[in-house]
């Protein structure tokens, strides 16, 4: 648990994300308007919205200073998760022909 | 203690270091994960199996979406800032910044109810191409998140703000593992609002 000497440090923490998050949803919605190839607009959207999420998940969800017991509940969420992502996907790069 | 208080709900476990509701909402969000992970799973599976796909903004609207993204990160700080105003023991902030919080979800919701009126107007339904079924199906479920979100933070802004003077320590529990779910339906506005706007 934060104490009150920290708390002002954590404020203007908070303040430099939000500007953070708020330039990088400009940049989304401009690279959107490069017409690039729908590869490399996917991938930099992607890019750019996992920098937004990391953000989002280390400061405003203070996962940076978190208990390693949550820590290692959600590498096992984000392992199952690339797994549901990836599997039924998977399954198709290789069919077997009979 | 009385019998049938619930334990572990300030104080730590001490096999787990942390108390019951710190582990309850990130198991919980952890499930939320999941179940937003296959339908994203679902939205891939449409998508490269679709003969055609069409580019978000032939169907929806950039600068709506692009506003609630603003507004959703914009609730996402003023939820913080009221659990930090709770840690500076400063209550009457902490009821402001909520209260923003609250409305901020309201003007989210009030700009998909445009957005949605809008598509129905133009007969734009789930029914009318997997498009706008994975589109209406992933921000359904997402709205129905923001509703849940704002109605818990509506009772710890109004009657459940009580708790501040007889157990102000749950009290702030409260108001983070809220802030915890909150942050997580911002997080999946994050991705939704480029994959299904901007692709």
């Amino acid at each position: 648990m934060s104490h009150e000497q920290d708390i002002d440090k954590h404020v203007r923490t908070y303040i430099k994300v939000f500007g953070a998050l708020l330039v990088l949803t400009v940049v989304t919605v401009a690279v959107s308007y490069l017409h690039l190839s729908t590869g490399a607009a996917i991938a930099l959207a992607l890019v750019v919205a996992t920098v937004k999420g990391s953000l989002v998940a280390c400061y405003f969800m203070h996962l940076l200073d978190e208990r390693k017991l949550i820590l290692s509940v959600l590498l096992l969420t984000v392992l199952f998760f690339f797994f549901v992502l990836i599997g039924p996907w998977a399954t198709e790069l290789n069919p077997i022909v009979l | 203690m009385s019998a049938t208080e619930i334990p572990y709900t300030v104080e730590a476990r001490p096999d787990t270091g942390l108390n019951n509701v710190k582990i309850g909402i990130w198991l919980f969000l952890a499930s939320e994960v999941m179940l937003f992970g296959a339908l994203f799973a679902s939205y891939i599976m449409l998508r490269v199996g679709a003969a055609e796909w069409p580019h978000g903004s032939h169907y929806l609207s950039v600068p709506w979406a692009t506003l609630n993204t603003v507004v959703l990160i914009s609730s996402s700080v003023s939820m913080v800032m009221a659990w930090a105003s709770l840690i500076r023991k400063d209550f009457g902030k902490y009821r402001l910044y909520m209260g923003l919080t609250i409305l901020a979800a309201f003007g989210f919701l009030g700009i998909k109810f445009i957005e949605y009126s809008s598509k129905f107007a133009h007969g734009y339904l789930p029914e009318t191409n997997t498009f706008l079924a994975i589109y209406f199906t992933l921000t359904g479920l997402h709205g129905l998140h923001v509703i849940g979100g704002m109605l818990y933070n509506l009772y710890l802004w109004g009657p459940g703000a009580k708790m501040w003077k007889t157990n102000p320590q749950q009290f702030i529990n409260r108001v983070e593992v809220s802030g915890l779910f909150w942050h997580f339906v911002d997080l999946v506005w994050i991705f939704l609002f480029p994959i299904l706007y901007l692709l």
